[in-house]
């Protein structure tokens, strides 16, 4: 129990996969310009990452293992993200119409996520077993979602800001990104791992 | 190498079989009179039946929550198409939303044009190229004729200039749908005028 309690908290402060792996970056960057568009953000990939993580798990461990071929790891997992992620969006979109409209165009843009293929790769190299693989891709999601909402809230901060000519616009986020990211190392230590 | 290939071509066979199993089994059916509203809507999407485009304004009249004389571009024929369509009593436009125009197109000056870009935002079919500081044009094919560029432009550059039937453009009237009322009088008046003694 207290292992799966460190991943969570591993992931989601220690190892944020944004701002301490810096994976993720362009939604990070492109869609924190609103907090209701970030929020939407958040919990598409909480949903995509956790599916996703389980199902690179599953492919990895009950077809590459056995054959040999873990070499087609990434053309596979980027082959399984891009279906997990069509059939999400047709099943909320058939199941939940009220879902799909919060979601919106945010479900399919998180195929082309780094972070999502990130955690699948992680994964293996971490030898997660199957409920770790979970545990890790929901906690990088959560830890990606809450750091998404942050920036996002002090981005509308900031576009009220009286910012210098020279830094408006991308320059103070990426500035802004950078603190965030200083202030997250700080969680280092925490936990090990 | 083969397993390989097997592996990962069985893989990809199985995923396309799931996603076209997936797209037969969670079809969303679309409103289909909606779907027969917007196909008799004059897709300019000018906005000026008050809601953002023509499918918007579909589902609106599909829904009961608009009227259906809400779409000067489509004038009295678009009206009496769409109560024909819903088994209603055609009603005269409303003068609310604006009155009904010849087609036009929007034409843009290009001597006074200083590529401010604002129209081309404002145009809701990407009709009209152009760049920061470089002179706009309309691309005629495209322009709707939706007046929504002409707002925007701070330098009043953009006119917009009727269309006239010419060999090109001209096509039979739909026999369901009559020509414009206006139009029709002013061809009957022509006719009389050139040949007062067909009969």
């Amino acid at each position: 129990m207290k292992e799966y309690a460190l991943i969570l908290v591993s992931t989601i402060l220690v190892n944020n996969f944004v701002l301490v792996k810096f994976l993720g970056l362009c939604p990070f960057m492109g869609v924190s310009r609103k907090l209701e568009t970030a929020a939407g953000m958040g919990l598409a990939t909480t949903f995509v990452l956790t599916l996703s993580s389980i199902c690179a798990y599953l492919s990895n461990a009950y077809l590459l293992a056995p054959l040999g071929l873990e070499y087609l790891r990434t053309i596979t997992f980027i082959l399984v993200i891009a279906v997990v992620v069509q059939f999400t969006e047709m099943v909320v979109h058939k199941t939940s119409p009220l879902l799909y409209q919060v979601l919106g165009i945010f479900l399919p843009l998180i195929t082309t996520n780094c972070a999502v293929l990130g955690v699948a790769l992680l994964n293996i190299q971490e030898q997660n077993d199957f409920i770790e693989s979970g545990l890790y891709g929901f906690g990088a999601a959560i830890g990606f979602s809450l750091v998404l909402v942050l920036f996002a809230a002090l981005r509308e901060r900031i576009a009220v800001a009286d910012v210098p000519v020279h830094f408006q616009g991308a320059a103070i986020s990426l500035v802004t990104a950078g603190l965030m990211s200083l202030a997250f190392m700080g969680f280092s230590g925490l936990v090990r791992g | 190498m083969l397993t390989a290939i097997i592996a990962l071509s069985a893989l990809a066979g199985i995923f396309g079989l799931l996603l076209g199993f997936a797209a037969v089994q969670f079809r969303v059916e679309g409103d289909p009179v909606a779907d027969q509203i917007d196909a008799l809507l004059p897709q300019t999407q000018c906005g000026q039946c008050s809601y953002p485009g023509c499918r918007p304004y579909a589902e609106a009249i599909a829904a009961g929550e608009a009227e259906i004389n809400q779409c000067p571009p489509g004038g009295e024929a678009g009206v009496r198409a769409l109560a024909e369509l819903l088994g209603r009593e055609p009603i005269p436009l409303n003068a609310e939303n604006g009155v009904e125009k010849p087609k036009a197109l929007a034409v843009i000056d290009e001597a006074t044009c200083i590529g401010c870009t604002l129209c081309i935002q404002a145009c809701p079919v990407d009709a009209i190229l152009g760049a920061p500081k470089l002179m706009h044009t309309i691309i005629a094919q495209e322009c709707t004729g939706c007046e929504l560029c002409i707002p925007p432009c701070p330098v009043d550059c953009i006119s917009m200039v009727p269309v006239k039937e010419t060999v090109e453009n001209w096509k039979w009237p739909y026999p369901d749908a009559p020509a414009p009322l206006a139009a029709t009088a002013e061809r009957v008046e022509s006719e009389q005028s050139s040949s007062p003694v067909a009969a």
